[in-house]
């Protein structure tokens, strides 16, 4: 089941990738420096390979790639990064792959369309061959082989992330591990699951909840989503508030490094203190350490009891109130604490036909709590809606503990995406702040942009302290991300937040890094890399910044 | 009047017991039947419209069924009545059984509208709204899409196979809801709260000198056969190959 629209808490840089495509398009043009960007753009139309570049940025960046010249401000991650002196992949290159896998070593173009764009359709590389593996070993031997020969990989999972990290760039290898999706094994006393890299999270899901377990995380693109990504980028979730996040429920992982090696670090054990935690290097990763290729992870007992209530409060105040409060009183049972503004409500109304629940209110919190006895939580759930209630902390809700109406709930919550889409060009920030400063980065933006936004949004994790924070306008408007960004990162730094609480850095984000971490930090991480993949093979252009200080 | 009845939540795996005598119920989750939610709607829609007095919500079945009737008190019932069923009574509980009930209960009320759903969608009997009309000798309008009282009776739009029909009916009468009568509320928070106040009357099906014996006996439950998995192949010779061997081609 491909990853549908119906769809949750991802937010993405609203970085424009059309002018990559534009460099890809140009190279095959030999153009000379004095061809005016009037004279490209038509060659260019007539190859049929554009769609709308008319925007004075798209000029901009023109003038930039032709004159090299210093002119304007530096858009930090517009520009894709060039090409790395790689070599490419050769005729004998495909034999040996073809030998290693047969049948899996895939060179046809309208095959490797699909792994070649993103979910969001944002950005798109240009690789010209897709392998397979189905194990461990074949693993070992491309990496082996594409160390040897300075071919760059791009490892690819369920490719549903939002910040064009999943995709190659240039023209990268893409290996694939859908093919590895075997679970080796489940111990149902303790409750751990080993499992090979591609399996489907919500294949995963179903398997667990058979034997009354279910996975540590959740999140909207559970349909398509492999493990494998999900622990390379140190996936978060709706679930992350109760079971707190991959680098506490991974207990082992099995990589491939870049030169071959396999690290078996595969441990089934919950305490093991001896040495250095290597597997915590690769959780968060993105592909560019090593390739995981089985997860050891401790999966929760599957709740006998699950309820979802609905609330609306008047202000952001009281809803912080309101979340203290189900911390007190529903405390251990308390699975996720979600929000949304009134603005996300009137777009799933607008463009989704869904019904507000209760009456309108400035703000809505979905609440979930998750529990092995259903009279217990719903005694607590009451009582905690009578005190909220009461003390006028919640002006309206509703509960739900059947499953239909449950997914009815959650709906308003996960299908803010799709309505976004529908909304126009959305600009999307995913940003980590302290709890009580979350919404005022969405009312200052509003002020900020005032009328150039369609619709600016907030919604999100508040119980983790994320927010997704969302703008729209009925066209890509590169004024109104001129206005946009640096501030919101400017922001967020200026409270030591976040600038990416959960998608990662990806290709988009990798130059804003310095936002929120120190530049010994970033340093130190380059080190890192540079140990690890000498030759830097493993997913490049991605997650550390193009001038690492 | 508004009836409904407990079922097993449509979501969970549903198991055979291992002597096929039925179904696992034992800690499984019971909800309010879809069709009886539109049904209790409809009901609280007519007070609503000041065209009926009182919305009465009755449930037939073991201790549990009393959270159904809360259920549906937060969404506007006045009162509601728990008749007693359990056991083995409560598994040959049918149609027959619960029109006997409703007719019994609808004489005592004094009754002037009764509203099922039209069907509860773990046996798929639809027979008790039509049961209950029987034994009152009342008119019934099923498969209600839309329902209009009117000065000299209801006036209902029933779905039907070829299309939709339009009849009219005196009163008292019962009415079975179909999935478009209306879009079931949600039971906001402060009615919850004053649900819980709300009375519900215990009534044992004998006190209505209902007798229920059944006069089905279930021989046997089978769940439906196990789907075959697929079967992938690479490439189109492979496939005609599978095909020919199999004798399909």
């Amino acid at each position: 089941m491909f990853v549908q629209l119906s769809h949750t808490s991802f937010a993405m840089v609203g970085i424009f990738q059309r002018s990559l495509r534009l460099r890809t398009s140009l190279r095959q043009l030999s153009f000379h420096k004095s061809t005016s960007p009037t004279d490209i753009l038509s060659s260019l139309v007539l190859r049929g390979r554009l769609f709308p570049i008319c925007s004075p940025f798209v000029f901009f960046s023109f003038r930039r790639t032709l004159h090299n010249s210093n002119d304007g401000p530096k858009s930090l991650s517009d520009t894709p990064p060039p090409r790395r002196p790689f070599c490419r992949v050769t005729q004998e290159d495909l034999t040996f792959f073809r030998t290693l896998l047969p049948g899996r070593a895939i060179t046809d173009p309208d095959l490797l369309e699909s792994s070649n764009v993103d979910w969001l359709k944002s950005v798109k590389g240009s690789s010209e061959v897709l392998l397979r593996p189905q194990t461990t070993e074949e693993v070992s031997q491309i990496l082996r082989y594409c160390n040897s020969r300075n071919l760059a990989v791009n490892p690819q999972g369920g490719n549903t992330g939002l910040v064009g990290g999943s995709v190659p760039v240039h023209d990268e290898i893409v290996l694939s591990t859908a093919l590895m999706n075997n679970i080796l094994r489940f111990d149902d006393v303790s409750g751990i699951l080993t499992c090979q890299s591609g399996c489907i999270l919500e294949n995963l899901s179903l398997y667990l909840e058979e034997r009354g377990h279910i996975m540590p995380l959740d999140l909207g693109a559970k349909g398509s989503c492999q493990i494998g990504g999900n622990v390379a980028t140190n996936a978060g979730g709706l679930r992350l508030l109760l079971y707190g996040s991959l680098h506490g429920t991974v207990l082992g992982l099995e990589v491939v490094l870049a030169n071959g090696q396999v690290l078996d670090c595969l441990s089934t054990l919950r305490k093991d203190n001896t040495g250095y935690d290597l597997k915590q290097l690769f959780i968060g990763s993105e592909g560019t350490l090593g390739v995981i290729t089985a997860v050891s992870i401790l999966c929760p007992q599957k709740p006998k009891s699950v309820n979802v209530v609905f609330l609306g409060c008047e202000t952001f105040e009281q809803l912080l109130k309101t979340f203290q409060l189900s911390r007190s009183m529903l405390g251990e049972i308390l699975s996720a604490f979600e929000f949304l503004d009134s603005e996300c409500l009137n777009l799933l109304r607008t463009h989704l036909k869904l019904h507000n629940p209760i009456s309108d209110c400035p703000f809505y919190i979905v609440i979930e709590t998750q529990g092995s006895d259903s009279n217990h939580d719903e005694e607590k759930l009451h009582n905690f809606l009578e005190e909220a209630m009461q003390s006028s902390l919640v002006v309206d809700g509703t509960v739900a503990t059947e499953e239909a109406k449950i997914k009815a709930l959650w709906s308003m919550r996960e299908r803010i995406t799709e309505a976004l889409t529908h909304d126009g060009f959305t600009y999307k920030y995913d940003i980590s702040l302290p709890v009580e400063r979350i919404y005022q980065l969405v009312t200052d933006m509003r002020q900020h942009l005032g009328e150039r936004a369609k619709s600016v949004v907030g919604y999100g994790h508040v119980g983790d302290g994320n927010l997704h924070l969302n703008i729209t306008s009925p066209a890509k408007n590169p004024a109104l991300l001129a206005a946009i960004e640096p501030f919101v990162y400017e922001w967020t730094a200026k409270f030591q937040g976040s600038i990416s609480a959960e998608h990662g850095l990806g290709l988009k984000k990798r130059n804003y890094i310095y936002y929120s971490k120190s530049s010994q930090a970033v340093a130190l991480m380059g080190t890192i890399k540079a140990i690890l993949d000498p030759n830097g093979i493993l997913n490049p252009y991605k997650t550390l910044p193009d001038n690492l200080r | 009047m508004s009836k409904k009845k407990s079922f097993l939540a449509i979501e969970l795996q549903i198991r055979v017991k291992p002597d096929h005598s039925g179904v696992v119920t034992d800690g499984v989750k019971h909800s309010m039947n879809p069709f009886c939610e539109i049904a209790v709607e409809e009901a609280v829609k007519l007070k609503e419209k000041k065209l009926m007095k009182e919305v009465v919500v009755v449930s037939c079945g073991p201790q549990q069924s009393q959270e159904t009737i809360r259920t549906a008190l937060a969404m506007g019932a006045d009162r509601g009545i728990h008749v007693e069923v359990s056991g083995k009574d409560y598994e040959t509980l049918g149609p027959l059984q619960v029109s006997k009930i409703l007719a019994a209960l609808a004489k005592k009320e004094d009754a002037q509208l009764i509203i099922l759903g039209k069907q509860a969608i773990d046996d798929d009997c639809n027979q008790t709204g039509q049961m209950t009309a029987a034994l009152l000798d009342w008119p019934q309008g099923t498969f209600a899409s839309e329902v209009s009282l009117e000065k000299d009776g209801i006036k209902v739009v029933r779905e039907i196979d070829g299309g939709l029909e339009t009849i009219k009916i005196s009163t008292p009468a019962v009415l079975t809801a179909d999935l478009r009568l209306n879009t079931p509320r949600y039971a906001t928070l402060p009615n919850i709260m004053k649900a819980k106040k709300k009375k519900i009357a215990n009534v044992k099906p004998a006190d209505l000198g209902v007798d229920l014996t059944s006069r089905l006996e279930v021989l046997r439950v089978d769940e439906p056969p196990q789907r075959q998995a697929g079967m992938k192949v690479e490439t189109v010779d492979d496939l005609v190959s599978k095909l020919k061997d199999a004798g399909k081609v």
